[in-house]
C-alpha cells in the first residue's frame, strides 16, 4: 500500500533536489504506477479499488509535480516550509515586471498583425530567460540549500512560464 | 457464500478459475464483441460467420430486433428502426446540430433526448442497452455461460455525460462492465502488443459518428496517452449525408418522406463505400411515388463535397500534437482506426500531415474490439504470456467550476493522466453566508455559457463567518473510467458539510433498477434464463473458491468432511450441466453446508494471519 505521508521525492526514491534525472523519474513513476493502478484491482473488493484509485491518483499528482520545472521548484520550497506562490506576497522586481509587460504588449501587437514569426521568437526569448533561472535555482537549491533566497526566482520562473504558455496559445490561435 | 479465500492482491485466486471476459466496441454504425482464446484476441461472429453487428435496433409489433434483422427493415420502418443511436448518447435535443437529419419522433427530455417508438418512448441508453444485450447473448452462447467481466469502448473525446450514458447502458443490459476504455487506446493496445511497437504513435480514429486522435508513447510495456482530441459528432455518417444532399440536388428532388430519405441515405452510403475501390459509383433508387433516381457520383466530386469534413479532423490532430508538445515528424507511425479511414482522401490527408503513409496492416473495423478484449482478459485476472503491460490514459476535456461573473475555473486540465484527484479552496463573498452553490463544468472555454454543465449542487451548513473567512475545499476525482465525482467540505471550523454528487444528467440508479425490472418482466423465459445464469455464476464461484481453499488449507478438514465436500461438489457439477436453476441452487447450498465448518476454521486462521501482518482477501461475495 502507498504511504501517503511520504513526500513526492521519497515516493519515487529520488533525492530531494531541483536537478533530477528525467529518465529515473519516468522509470520510478512507471514502476510505482504498475503496482498501484486500478487495473490491477479491477476484481478486488470495494475497499481495494478505492485504495487503488487514491494511490494511483496520488502517484500521478506526484509525477506531475516533479516533472515540471516550475512545480518542482514550488514543491521543493513547500516541503522546506516556504510558500512561493502564496496570495499574500506576490512581489516581483520592478524591472523584471516592466520587461515582461513590454513583451506581452509586443506579443499582443504581433497577434493582431498575424505575425507568427515575431511571436515565435518572443516565446523563444522568454523560454531562454526561464532556462537561465532554472540554472540559477539549481545552484541555489542543490548546492547552497538556500531556500529563502530562491523564493523570488521561483516566482519569476512561474511568471515566465505562464507568459511563454500564453504566447504559445496565441501562436496556436493563428494556426486555426 | 460462506467461504473465505486467502490470496495475494492482484493475483488470480486459483489457476483454473478462468473468467469469461469480453471486449465490446459499441460503434455508431457497427458493433463487435471479442474475447481472448488461447492467448489470442478473436472477434466472436454470428452463426453465419459475420463479425459485425449493425448498430441498429428495431421496435416492431412482435418484439425488438437488432443487427442485420433490424437493418433489413430500416427503409420500410424508419421511425421505429433506430440507427446511429451513439450520436444521441448523453445529448439533449438542443445539442443536436440538425435533428431534422434523423427521421425519428424526438421527445425533449431533461438531460437526454428520447425517441417515441411504437414500443413506447425510448432513451438512447435503453436503445444502446438493447444492442449490448444482443452482444452479451452472442458472447454467452460462444463462451458457454454468463460473462464475468466486460470492457466497453467509448470515443476518447466522449464527455462525462456520454461516458456515463454508456456505462448505464451496460448496466441496463446486464453486463458486468469492468472498465470504459477509450477507442484509440484500445487500438493502440492491439497494435502495440502485436507489433512490439516502441516509440510515439498517433491513432487516427474516424468512426461512423465520432472522430478521435490520440498520441501515445509506447515504451517497455507502458501505453502512455500523451494527448487526445477529437470531435464527438463527426464521422462516416456525415460523409453519407453529404452524398445524400448532393443526390437531392443532382436529381432535383422535392422534400422526401422518412422512408424515401432513409432509402437514399442507404444508397449514399453504398456509393461512398464503392468509391474506396472505384472511380465512380452509380446511385439508383426507386422512390415511393415511382420516381427513379439515377445519378453517378465520381470520386473527384465526392472528394470535393467532403473536403471540409476532412479538414475538420485536421484541427484536432494539430491541437493534440501541440498539447503533447510534439511535431508531426516526432510521430513514428500513424494507426488508422474506423471504417471511414478506408476513404482514399482520408488516407491522403493523414499521410500529408504526418509526412508518412499511415499503417494499414490491421483491420480498422476490428482493432478496437480486439484491444478491448485484451484489456478485459487482463482485468478479469486471466493470466497470459506478455500481459505485464500498463495503460495510462487521460481525460479529454478540462473540468472546472463556475466562479463569479460567469467564468470557469479549471480544476483538472485536459490531458491529465487518470485516475486523478485535485482539490481547490474557495471562500464566501458575503458576511454570514451559510450556503454555497457549486456548478460543475466541462470544456475548454473561459465562459460558463460555452462549456457543458455537468451538474449543480449546494453545500449547506457553513457556519456564519465574515466574508472570505470560510475555507471550502472542493475536490474533483476522476476514476479510471474517466468518470467524475465532486465533493465539498468546509475546512476552518471542523464542521464537516460533505456532499458527493454524480452529475445531473442521464439516469438515476433507481431509474435503471426500474428499467431492469421492466425489461425482465417482458418475457417469463427471460426471467428463467437470468435466474439460471445468476446461479451458474454463483456455482462456478463456489467451486473455484472451495478448490482454492482446499489447496491452501486442506489440512483443516478430516477425511470424512473431505468426502462430504467432494460429494457435494460432484453433485453440483452434475446440476451445473443441466438447466434447472432451482436444482442448481439447492446444490450450491449443499456445498455451502458441507463447507461451513471448514470455512469457520479458515476464518479463524485468517484472522490470526491478519494479526501477524498477512493480508486477507475475502472472496465472500
Amino acid at each position: 500500500m502507498l504511504d501517503f505521508s511520504r513526500n513526492y521525492f521519497d515516493l519515487f526514491g529520488l533525492p530531494a533536489r531541483y536537478r533530477i534525472e528525467g529518465a529515473a523519474l519516468d522509470a520510478a513513476y512507471r514502476k510505482l504506477q504498475s503496482e498501484v493502478h486500478p487495473d490491477r484491482f479491477a476484481r478486488g473488493t470495494d475497499a481495494d479499488r478505492r485504495m487503488a484509485l487514491q494511490s494511483s491518483a496520488r502517484v500521478n499528482e506526484a509525477y506531475r509535480a516533479l516533472k515540471d520545472p516550475v512545480q518542482r521548484a514550488q514543491y521543493l520550497l513547500s516541503i522546506n516550509g516556504i510558500d512561493a506562490v502564496g496570495e499574500t506576497d506576490t512581489h516581483l522586481p520592478l524591472d523584471f515586471l516592466e520587461r515582461q509587460l513590454e513583451r506581452r504588449e509586443e506579443a499582443g501587437e504581433a497577434l493582431a498583425a498575424g505575425d507568427e514569426r515575431t511571436l515565435s521568437s518572443l516565446r523563444e526569448s522568454v523560454q531562454g530567460d526561464a532556462r537561465e533561472i532554472e540554472d540559477q535555482l539549481a545552484r541555489e537549491l542543490d548546492a547552497g540549500a538556500n531556500f529563502a533566497s530562491a523564493k523570488p526566482h521561483v516566482r519569476e520562473l512561474t511568471f515566465l512560464t505562464k507568459l511563454a504558455g500564453d504566447i504559445g496559445e496565441m501562436i496556436a490561435s493563428l494556426d486555426e | 457464500m460462506a467461504l473465505f479465500q486467502i490470496s495475494e492482491p492482484g493475483e488470480a485466486p486459483a489457476p483454473h478459475a478462468w473468467k469469461r471476459a469480453v471486449g465490446i466496441d459499441l460503434g455508431t454504425t457497427n458493433s463487435l464483441v471479442a474475447t481472448v482464446r488461447h492467448g489470442l484476441a478473436v472477434v466472436l461472429p454470428d452463426e453465419e460467420g459475420r463479425p459485425l453487428v449493425p448498430s441498429i435496433v428495431r421496435y416492431a409489433e412482435d418484439g425488438v430486433s437488432t443487427g442485420y434483422a433490424a437493418m433489413a427493415k430500416q427503409a420500410v420502418d424508419p421511425q421505429n428502426t433506430i440507427v446511429s443511436v451513439k450520436r444521441l448518447m448523453g445529448r439533449g435535443l438542443s445539442d443536436l446540430d440538425d435533428d431534422r437529419r434523423f427521421p425519428y419522433r424526438f421527445v425533449d427530455a431533461p438531460g437526454m433526448v428520447r425517441i417515441a417508438t411504437r414500443k413506447g418512448v425510448k432513451s438512447p441508453v435503453e436503445i444502446s442497452a438493447d444492442l449490448l444485450r444482443a452482444l452479451r447473448e452472442r458472447a454467452e452462447a460462444a463462451l458457454g455461460g454468463p460473462i464475468d467481466g466486460a470492457v466497453v469502448t467509448v470515443p476518447a473525446y466522449f464527455d462525462e455525460a456520454q461516458r456515463q450514458a454508456t456505462k448505464d447502458a451496460g448496466k441496463l443490459a446486464g453486463l458486468p462492465v469492468m472498465r470504459l476504455l477509450n477507442e484509440p487506446t484500445a487500438a493502440a493496445i492491439a497494435y502495440g502488443l502485436d507489433n512490439a511497437a516502441e516509440g510515439v504513435y498517433a491513432v487516427y480514429d474516424l468512426g461512423g459518428g465520432t472522430f478521435d486522435i490520440s498520441i501515445l508513447r509506447l515504451s517497455k510495456g507502458v501505453f502512455e496517452v500523451l494527448a487526445t482530441n477529437g470531435d464527438s459528432a463527426l464521422g462516416g455518417d456525415d460523409f453519407d449525408h453529404r452524398v445524400f444532399c448532393w443526390v437531392i440536388e443532382a436529381a432535383k428532388l422535392p422534400p422526401l418522406s422518412p422512408a424515401d430519405a432513409r432509402l437514399l441515405l442507404v444508397k449514399s452510403r453504398e456509393a461512398k463505400e464503392n468509391l474506396s475501390d472505384h472511380d465512380d459509383a452509380p446511385i439508383l433508387a426507386t422512390l415511393s411515388d415511382g420516381f427513379t433516381v439515377n445519378v453517378v457520383l465520381t470520386r473527384a466530386t465526392f472528394t470535393s463535397i467532403t473536403a471540409n469534413l476532412i479538414s475538420k479532423t485536421m484541427q484536432p490532430v494539430k491541437r493534440a500534437l501541440r498539447d503533447a508538445q510534439l511535431a508531426p515528424s516526432d510521430i513514428k507511425g500513424v494507426v488508422l482506426v474506423g471504417g471511414a479511414t478506408r476513404m482514399p482522401q482520408v488516407r491522403r490527408a493523414v499521410a500529408e500531415l504526418f509526412g508518412q503513409p499511415p499503417l494499414t496492416n490491421l483491420n480498422p473495423d476490428e482493432v478496437v474490439a480486439l484491444g478491448a478484449a485484451v484489456q478485459a482478459n487482463k482485468l478479469a485476472g486471466n493470466r497470459e504470456r506478455n500481459d505485464d503491460w500498463l495503460l495510462l490514459d487521460v481525460i479529454p476535456l478540462s473540468l472546472g467550476l463556475e466562479t463569479m461573473g460567469g467564468l470557469t475555473e479549471k480544476i483538472i486540465p485536459r490531458n491529465s493522466t487518470i485516475p486523478v484527484a485535485r482539490a481547490q479552496e474557495f471562500t464566501t463573498y458575503k458576511d454570514g453566508q451559510t450556503a454555497m452553490a457549486i456548478h460543475v463544468m466541462q470544456g475548454e472555454r473561459e465562459r460558463v455559457a460555452d462549456c457543458r454543465s455537468l451538474g449543480r449542487f449546494e453545500l449547506h451548513g457553513i457556519p456564519p463567518m465574515v466574508a472570505g473567512a470560510a475555507r471550502i475545499r472542493v475536490t474533483f476525482e476522476v476514476d479510471a473510467d474517466g468518470l467524475l465525482e465532486v465533493s465539498a467540505r468546509e475546512q476552518t471550523t471542523g464542521v464537516a458539510a460533505n456532499i458527493t454528487v454524480k452529475p445531473s444528467y442521464g439516469l438515476s440508479d433507481s431509474e435503471i433498477a426500474q428499467m431492469l425490472k421492466d425489461s425482465f418482466a417482458h418475457a417469463a423465459e427471460d426471467v428463467q434464463a437470468r435466474a439460471l445464469a445468476e446461479v451458474q455464476v454463483e456455482a462456478d464461484q463456489i467451486v473455484d473458491a472451495t478448490r482454492a481453499a482446499l489447496a491452501v488449507d486442506g489440512e483443516l478438514v478430516d477425511d470424512g468432511e473431505r468426502a462430504a465436500i467432494d460429494a457435494a461438489l460432484a453433485h453440483l457439477a452434475r446440476m451445473r450441466a443441466g438447466s434447472d436453476h432451482l436444482a442448481l441452487r439447492a446444490a450450491v447450498e449443499a456445498v455451502n453446508r458441507a463447507t461451513e465448518g471448514f470455512a469457520e476454521r479458515r476464518m479463524d486462521r485468517g484472522v490470526s494471519r491478519a494479526l501477524t501482518g498477512k493480508r486477507i482477501d475475502t472472496l465472500a461475495d
